[in-house]
């Protein structure tokens, strides 16, 4: 009896057949009502600008038109802030993988005098809210001769892209057995060899699931970008909040701004989802 | 390659190191079991870790140490627009800022507002997230996709995104939800603004926040469910326990550090919601829409009292401190472990 429910597949329910249908209609519910403003935005996305503002609102769209992102490059500079978003978020994780990819292997691999304090440090930093921050940023990077520059924002990102790629990389690490490195060692690698030839490998999945996901994170970043950046220097996030605030009836070319934010990330999101799981229980970051 | 996806994508790796019951004291026998083998291997000088800790640690002082400590004395300054310029040496006011502040009624409604705002999404989020991943283990195959994807996809929605959209469902005139509503019998919503004041407009925002967070608490628990032994759960109802009581006296005490982690990481990230009320409102929150958030940011920014708004800003992270041990205690568990 256990040995047959162990092999059977995790979270799979033993009982098929009797009350399923009840618990599918619910669950067809929850997917209806989670999804739904997902769908809405791309519902609104793609159709004629005069049908969004119907008073009767179409849930199927009987015309499909992209001139709602042609409306949406208009409102104001597109690209620009994209290329912005893009750079800095590309920069931040660079430095943050390299320098936390470091760190991740100190406090994993190895015990020394200090590693608790280290890690409550690096754990505690992830619990600073940013927007306590907001006000001496601003202030250092203004005496800094940063405000309103790209360097400024990447290096303010890394004070939530580096403890999560840390702790992260931490988690990653951990589950590659020592044994390995340790073989490698006996059959004559240096301790550096070892880790370049044996753990970089294995830990490469893991080091891409973390890129993507501190990409997602800077990318999505908001208040750092409005405040430290002027309206001509404004970030992707900006650009969309602005939208709002200035043409906030314009809620269909809105929609098709917020649908080419969203879907690549959304995209990358679904790609390292699964693998950030097990990061995230350990790391624990999001906006 | 695939050694290292099925020891890495290990869901959720919190599981195999807290086995019901053995916790702290199993833990910290193999730590100490391991430690004199490692630092034997390690071998030279305890130089190296900090050496590779060295950039991380510099970085991080750099730039939150710093801001942080001038978070603290900037509260205890006279700090605005000509401090800013440089056309004035701030000045040491001691515990002025404070003073004002806890003494103005306005900051202890946006307290009491803020707390209120974050306990009901903390507590909606961790219930409804608790309920999806139960409702999970119970749908057929396809239904189970089906909830993911839309789980999912509104969890890796960029939160301005997200706020943009419920803007658009909530719209005055055009917004879907005044329409659906109204084809209730019996009820027009037809026009009706959800903004027109404050409670009601922060329960919208509220439905937005716990919309992005319920995905992350509803993976999570059902990655945690699955590892809940099911022998444990065949005892409890041959001893006769119904499902309640199976969850209440099984499920749950096995899942309670992933719950105790995910109520404390959304007190600290439902205390911390920022955009979603600034966006929402077009950059000027109105008075009856202030958080501690948008208020120290309105302090600082709007009134150009750097001080004032930094004053804010500490008293938010010391009303955080508590649940923040809460959770490095538990942490600290779990990294411990290994």
């Amino acid at each position: 009896m256990s040995a047959l429910t162990k092999t059977a597949a995790p979270g799979r329910p033993r009982r098929p057949g009797r009350g399923r249908l009840g618990w599918n209609l619910l669950g067809l519910l929850v997917f209806l009502t989670a999804g739904f403003p997902v769908y809405w935005m791309l519902n609104t996305a793609f159709k004629p600008a005069k049908d969004a503002i119907d008073p009767d609102p179409r849930f199927f769209p009987r015309t499909f038109t992209v001139e709602n992102f042609a409306r949406a490059f208009e409102v104001a500079d597109f690209w620009g802030p994209v290329g912005r978003s893009l750079a800095v978020s590309l920069v931040v994780v660079l430095i943050g993988i390299t320098v936390g990819m470091l760190a991740a292997l100190a406090i994993s691999r190895f015990a020394f005098r200090g590693r608790r304090v280290v890690i409550v440090g690096i754990l505690a930093v992830q619990m600073v809210p940013l927007v306590a921050m907001i006000i001496p940023v601003f202030l250092l990077l203004n005496d800094l001769g940063q405000y309103d520059r790209l360097t400024g924002l990447i290096i303010t990102y890394l004070t939530f892209v580096l403890p999560f790629t840390v702790w992260t990389l931490r988690g990653f690490i951990v589950n590659i057995p020592k044994e390995l490195e340790e073989a490698a060692m006996v059959d004559g690698c240096t301790r550096t060899g070892a880790f370049v030839r044996v753990v970089l490998p294995l830990l490469a999945p893991g080091m891409v699931a973390t890129s993507v996901y501190g990409f997602i994170q800077a990318w999505n970043e908001y208040l750092y970008a409005l405040m430290l950046m002027s309206q001509q220097n404004q970030t992707a996030t900006v650009w969309l909040g602005n939208f709002t605030t200035k043409h906030g009836t314009e809620y269909a070319p809105m929609m098709a701004g917020a649908t080419m934010m969203a879907v690549p990330i959304v995209i990358l999101f679904l790609l390292v989802q699964r693998k950030m799981a097990a990061g995230l229980t350990a790391g624990a970051v999001k906006g | 390659m695939s050694a290292a996806d099925t020891t890495t994508a290990k869901v959720p790796p919190t599981r195999p190191s807290t086995p019901p019951g053995a916790g702290g004291g199993a833990g910290e026998g193999a730590g100490g079991a391991e430690r004199p083998a490692r630092r034997r291997r390690a071998g030279g000088p305890a130089a190296l870790p900090w050496a590779l800790l060295a950039p991380c640690l510099l970085v991080l002082l750099l730039v939150l140490g710093y801001p942080l400590a001038r978070l603290v004395t900037l509260s205890f300054q006279k700090f605005g627009q000509p401090q800013l310029w440089g056309f004035q040496e701030p000045e040491q006011v001691g515990f002025a800022n404070f003073a004002r502040i806890l003494g103005d009624g306005e900051f202890w409604a946006v307290v009491v507002r803020t707390v209120v705002f974050a306990g009901g999404a903390v507590i909606l989020t961790m219930v409804l997230g608790m309920l999806t991943a139960l409702l999970l283990q119970r749908v057929s195959g396809w239904v189970k996709t089906l909830v993911n994807i839309a789980l999912v996809a509104s969890w890796g929605m960029p939160v301005i995104v997200a706020t943009a959209i419920f803007k658009w469902l909530f719209d005055t005139d055009y917004g879907v939800l005044n329409w659906l509503l109204s084809r209730l019998p019996g009820v027009d919503m037809t026009g009706h603004n959800w903004f027109a004041d404050g409670p009601q407009g922060l329960a919208v925002i509220m439905l937005l926040v716990v919309w992005g967070a319920v995905p992350f608490v509803a993976i999570t628990l059902s990655a945690g469910l699955t590892q809940v032994p099911k022998e444990l759960e065949e005892a409890a109802r041959l001893d006769g326990a119904g499902s309640w009581g199976v969850f209440r006296y099984v499920t749950l005490p096995v899942l309670k550090p992933i719950i105790v982690m995910l109520t404390t990481l959304s007190v600290i990230w439902d205390m911390g919601v920022f955009p979603q009320v600034f966006v929402m409102r077009n950059g000027h929150p109105e008075a009856e829409f202030q958080l501690l958030t948008t208020y120290s940011y309105d302090k600082a920014f709007v009134v150009n009292d750097y001080g004032g708004g930094s004053a804010i800003a500490l008293v938010t992270v010391v009303l955080l401190l508590g649940v923040v041990a809460v959770y490095m205690r538990q942490m600290l568990k779990i990294g411990e472990v290994e």
